[in-house]
């Protein structure tokens, strides 16, 4: 019997793989028989499947030797054997990156591409357009238009999808073939359909009445490739999500309407649009979830878990739409693919009760082992949210986390657990212990430093707080001794806030830090001698502000300081107080949303925007001298309706003892300019308006920005809430609207603004305390008032936390803002920097009766913030 | 897995894998740059076969990409794309190649059938899918396409078994091939 491979078998002492042993230099050699005449085409196609087959293995040619093998390559196009023929396209496609001047096959591809073999034409577009760059396709333009239109499916196919390809690199060029796709669009086959529409949408994405008038077009008549439906449905729903809103758009309805196409890709297609739009009300999602749930019981699994995964999806933000399937969800429970049996639970978590949890939870333990980490990840997402709802349930889920945190894992997965677990011990207190230790056992063996670090971290925060603090010392110096040196820098700073916080245990403390202080790495030791001698001071003031509570000031900010203070050296030693403060403490990052997002970064945004407000600031002449900016607020507040005339935002500049008030002012009249605009300012209180900085000139839909300064009143210092009523005064001088040209003549005018509020908010800057009870030692008493108030309108106590939160403007400190169910009293800690520069800490205790009975205590380095907080609240 | 408006895009398919009983690597066609280098390439291939060869469940997601799969006696077949793609336009590739090599190799999808046959594959891979877009999903106009002859084979190479086959089956034009599989 003939076999083509047997030689090569008995040579390579057989073998199932005639491949196996191929060597790279040997098929290289063998690739000159290509220069042989005449051409054994049989041979040569199997040499060019050798070659290929290397290169598939990953294996690396050099630039030469595939030069070399392509140039020897390009006289096979002699032999008119379609086999060997087509195996040479493969091969000018593979190589076309290898090897260099590829582009002399050119005109060989060309007549093909042109030729009469149907079979070539389409391969030989395909493989023409690989080699090809810019300069090249203006030659062969023609030949690409003709393609596009031919009546043979492959070859349209081939240069449209080609099309598709470059551009990327000739967009120019290939949107002159925008007609000839537009011809192809409407062809019978199913797959030039396809084609054609995606390389229409590709060309006129950036034009939206084009794309919505393709849209209306191709789906009146109705599309025969069901990949053509996906394709405009997708097109649908990204018009729908930027036009934002309205679902009476004839796009919803067209993607509502295949909901009930005959193809199960354009259904599931369109059902998982629906879900994805943004806002999507429970009335819309609801024909979505029933074909979602007629999926559930196809025989397909790729279906069943397309359909489990969207549902799952539905689940996150709209829990009650998904209960209807809860039996179809139970049913994949016990689905041979684990993967849909993950995602079933997990969404059935979302949507059943309390009672269910417990039968759920051993279901998903008995194959967690088997699902891959991606879906290990959903499963902590689904746990999380769990214990947000049903915070009575933590023991179960929190045995569940241990086990699967001791199981093998990827960071992400390990990450995920970590996060959840610290979210469950920050929720809930009587979880607190048995969490700290098991996150103890934990880091004994975590080869995660990131998650090393942030367990040793919040160890040293709540583990002196704890009735037993001593038992975790052993585990925190373990690390000292075992782990490499960010671990150690991290171990070390734990132990000195178990030191910093407890007496009993600062002589053990001492010896151990007296052992770092011989590390062999540089930060490990800096830090050991550093709180080393704070902690042998013996003084609280001392502890709170070098150990137990970090800078609050904003490090970007610092490096700025630093670096200008370098540059102009002064006498004057460096002062920390000019620097400015992060706007949003570095904690807050983990508390927000859900624990298992990606940490973001806002505090380094925040941060940008004050400097960018700050050099704003400091460019205009009038306010050199102000000193350092203190504060921005966070949010402008808007002085007008959003749709009249003229739309201006105040945004607040807090300094030493000024405040600059900047007007973004924008104007929305196209005939007319408005010049020499600023916004006069009549204060209730003892502000006094110091100057006016104008916005020169303000064209038609041009944002400009004004000026106001004022001085904090002087005589009563405590006065600080005010309401100032706002005018704007300003030059109109009408202009033409479609040339812009402006009259000379003008005249004045005035436009009336809301009144903006100026609140002790403005005056404090949030900063996070980790430790409130240190911080409120070190600044002591020496400046502490005490004031007991009834507020009568509120209710409850959640209400009277928030709205003391927001009114002062301070930063609640452990958690203090979380009130637990079922009490009726309350304290709340906030932390701030009052302008100044000056620590300015309150105790607020709240007791509920009828009405809320509130007692303020309030302390600061200074008297005055002290005075201001009094006189405010009353 | 937040919600989100995919840009529409014709680039369906990242890779297609076709590995053997051991994991190792037959064929191998990445479309873009998830898997850079060959050793990540590699790196993802053991943890695709490992997670998919024991159990026969077509679907998983793994290293946050959507994988499709299939397999035949010592053959795994893989289709790759993103989490967020229609996980069924992947599986009408994944079977359009399965039909499509199972035509050609007249239902003997196996290991050996497929090394005598890899021209075979190059091809029809190429025909399926163009650079990540989905080519051809009918895998009777694939395997018209690829249209392997075996008119140089002189008659007098052949077998006898293979003429008797010849007036079996005979060849429609486009399912004959060079060689077959024994």
């Amino acid at each position: 019997m003939l076999k083509k491979f047997d030689k090569k078998d008995e040579e390579s002492g057989g073998g199932s793989n005639p491949f196996q042993h191929l060597e790279k230099s040997a098929v290289l050699q063998e690739a000159r028989v290509f220069n042989e005449t005449p051409i054994n085409p049989r041979k040569c196609a199997h040499i060019l499947t050798k070659i290929l087959y290397l290169i598939n293995q990953g294996e690396h040619l050099g630039t030469t030797e595939a030069t070399e093998a392509f140039f020897a390559m390009t006289k096979l196009f002699q032999s008119n054997d379609p086999t060997l023929r087509r195996m040479c396209y493969l091969t000018i496609k593979e190589m076309s990156c290898i090897a260099e001047d590829v582009i002399i096959v050119t005109s060989s591809l060309t007549k093909d591409m042109t030729g009469k073999e149907d079979n070539y034409r389409g391969p030989a577009v395909r493989a023409l357009c690989q080699i090809t760059d810019s300069t090249m396709l203006q030659a062969i333009e023609r030949y690409m238009k003709q393609a596009i239109v031919d009546k043979v499916p492959s070859v349209s196919s081939s240069a449209l999808v080609s099309s598709l390809h470059l551009l990327k690199c000739s967009f120019d060029v290939v949107k002159r073939w925008v007609n000839e796709a537009q011809e192809a669009a409407s062809s019978d086959n199913i797959m030039v359909q396809y084609h054609a529409l995606g390389l229409l949408y590709h060309v006129r994405k950036n034009d939206r009445l084009a794309v919505n008038k393709m849209i209306s077009k191709f789906t009146r008549h109705g599309l025969k490739s069901p990949f053509a439906y996906c394709m405009m449905i997708r097109v649908a729903s990204k018009q729908l999500e930027e036009e934002d809103g309205s679902r009476d758009s004839p796009l919803f309805d067209f993607i509502e309407s295949c909901l009930r196409n005959k193809h199960e890709m354009v259904v599931y297609e369109a059902a998982s649009a629906i879900v994805n739009l943004p806002g999507c009300s429970a009335k819309e999602l609801a024909p979505a979830v029933s074909v979602l749930q007629l999926f559930c019981s196809s025989p397909k699994a790729a279906l069943r878990y397309a359909a489990v995964r969207t549902l799952n999806k539905v689940a996150m933000k709209h829990p009650s739409a998904v209960t209807a399937c809860n039996l179809d969800l139970e049913n994949l429970v016990t689905d041979s693919n684990r993967s849909i049996a993950t995602l079933a639970i997990t969404t059935l978590l979302k949507t059943g009760s309390e009672s269910s949890i417990d039968r759920l939870m051993k279901q998903i333990s008995s194959f967690m082992s088997e699902i891959s980490d991606e879906f290990k990840v959903v499963v902590v997402q689904a746990i999380s949210a769990l214990c947000q709802k049903y915070p009575r349930k933590h023991a179960v889920l929190m045995n569940f986390l241990f086990t699967m945190l001791r199981e093998e894992g990827g960071f992400e997965y390990k990450r995920a657990i970590v996060d959840c677990i610290i979210s469950i011990i920050e929720e809930n207190s009587e979880s607190k212990e048995t969490g700290l230790s098991h996150l103890c056992e934990f880091i004994e063996d975590c080869e995660f430093t990131v998650l090393a670090t942030r367990i040793l971290h919040l160890l040293g925060q709540e583990g002196p707080k704890t009735n037993n603090p001593s038992k975790y010392i052993r585990f925190i110096y373990n690390r000292v001794v075992l782990e490499h040196e960010e671990v150690r820098a991290g171990a070390v700073s734990a132990l000195a806030k178990f030191g910093a916080q407890n007496e009993e245990m600062l002589p053990s403390i001492l010896v151990l830090l007296k052992r770092c202080v011989m590390d062999d790495d540089n930060e490990v030791r800096d830090r050991a001698t550093f709180y080393l001698n704070v902690l042998e001071q013996k003084q609280k003031a001392l502890n709170a502000g070098y150990i137990l509570n970090g800078l609050t000031v904003s490090i970007p900010g610092l490096e700025r300081a630093l670096q200008q203070y370098t540059l102009e050296p002064s006498e004057k030693p460096f002062d920390l107080k000019s620097v400015p403060l992060a706007t949003t403490p570095m904690a807050e990052q983990r508390t927000e949303s859900t624990p298992v997002t990606a940490a973001k970064q806002p505090e380094k945004v925040a941060a940008t925007r004050q400097e960018i407000f700050q050099e704003q600031l400091a460019a205009v002449p009038e306010f050199c001298g102000l000193g350092p900016l203190f504060k921005s607020s966070p949010e402008p507040v808007a002085l007008t309706e959003s749709e009249t005339e003229y739309v201006v935002r105040c945004t607040k500049h807090t300094f030493t003892d000024h405040m600059v008030f900047q007007f973004d002012c924008t104007n929305t009249l196209n005939d007319q300019t408005l010049e020499n605009v600023t916004v006069q300012m009549e204060p209730t209180e003892a502000y006094e308006v110091l100057c006016y900085v104008p916005a020169r000139s303000l064209p038609y839909n041009q944002p400009g920005t004004c000026y106001t300064l004022v001085a904090l009143p002087k005589e009563d210092p405590t006065a600080v809430a005010c309401t100032f009523s706002c005018m704007m005064k300003f030059t109109v001088k009408d202009c033409d609207p479609t040339t812009g040209e402006t009259d000379d003549d003008g005249y004045e005018d005035e436009y009336v603004l809301e009144d903006l509020e100026v609140a002790v908010a403005d005056h404090i800057q949030k900063v996070m305390k980790l430790n409130f009870e240190a911080a409120w030692d070190e600044v002591g008493d020496e400046f502490e008032k005490e004031e007991t108030f009834t507020l009568s309108t509120i209710k409850t106590l959640e209400e009277a936390v928030g709205n003391i939160v927001k009114f002062l403007g301070m930063h609640p400190c452990e958690r203090s803002d979380k009130v637990p169910d079922n009490k009726n009293t309350h304290t709340l800690l906030l932390a701030g920097v009052f302008r100044g520069g000056h620590d300015i800490l309150v105790r607020s205790r709240l007791l509920l009766l009828d009405t809320v009975t509130m007692q303020v205590t309030a302390r600061s380095s200074e008297e005055l913030p002290v005075d201001i907080i009094l006189a405010s609240v009353g | 897995m937040e919600a989100l408006i995919l840009e529409p895009s014709l680039y369906t398919v990242k890779a297609i894998l076709i590995l053997d009983n051991d994991g190792d690597r037959l064929f191998a066609k990445y479309y873009d740059d998830t898997y850079p280098s060959v050793k990540e390439q590699k790196a993802f291939e053991k943890n695709i076969f490992n997670k998919t060869h024991r159990t026969d469940s077509e679907i998983a997601l793994l290293e946050g990409l959507t994988v499709v799969y299939k397999s035949s006696i010592d053959l795994y077949f893989y289709v790759i794309g993103s989490s967020y793609e229609n996980e069924l336009m992947l599986m009408a590739v994944l079977n359009c190649l399965f039909d499509s090599l199972s035509q050609m190799l007249r239902k003997n999808v196996e290991k050996r059938a497929l090394l005598e046959n890899m021209e075979g594959l190059f091809l029809a891979v190429d025909e399926i899918v163009d650079g990540g877009v989905i080519l051809e999903s009918d895998p009777q106009q694939v395997v018209h396409r690829v249209a392997l002859r075996g008119e140089d084979v002189p008659l007098t190479e052949q077998t006898v078994s293979q003429v008797y086959l010849f007036s079996l089956h005979p060849p429609s034009g486009f399912e004959f091939f060079w060689n077959f599989p024994n």
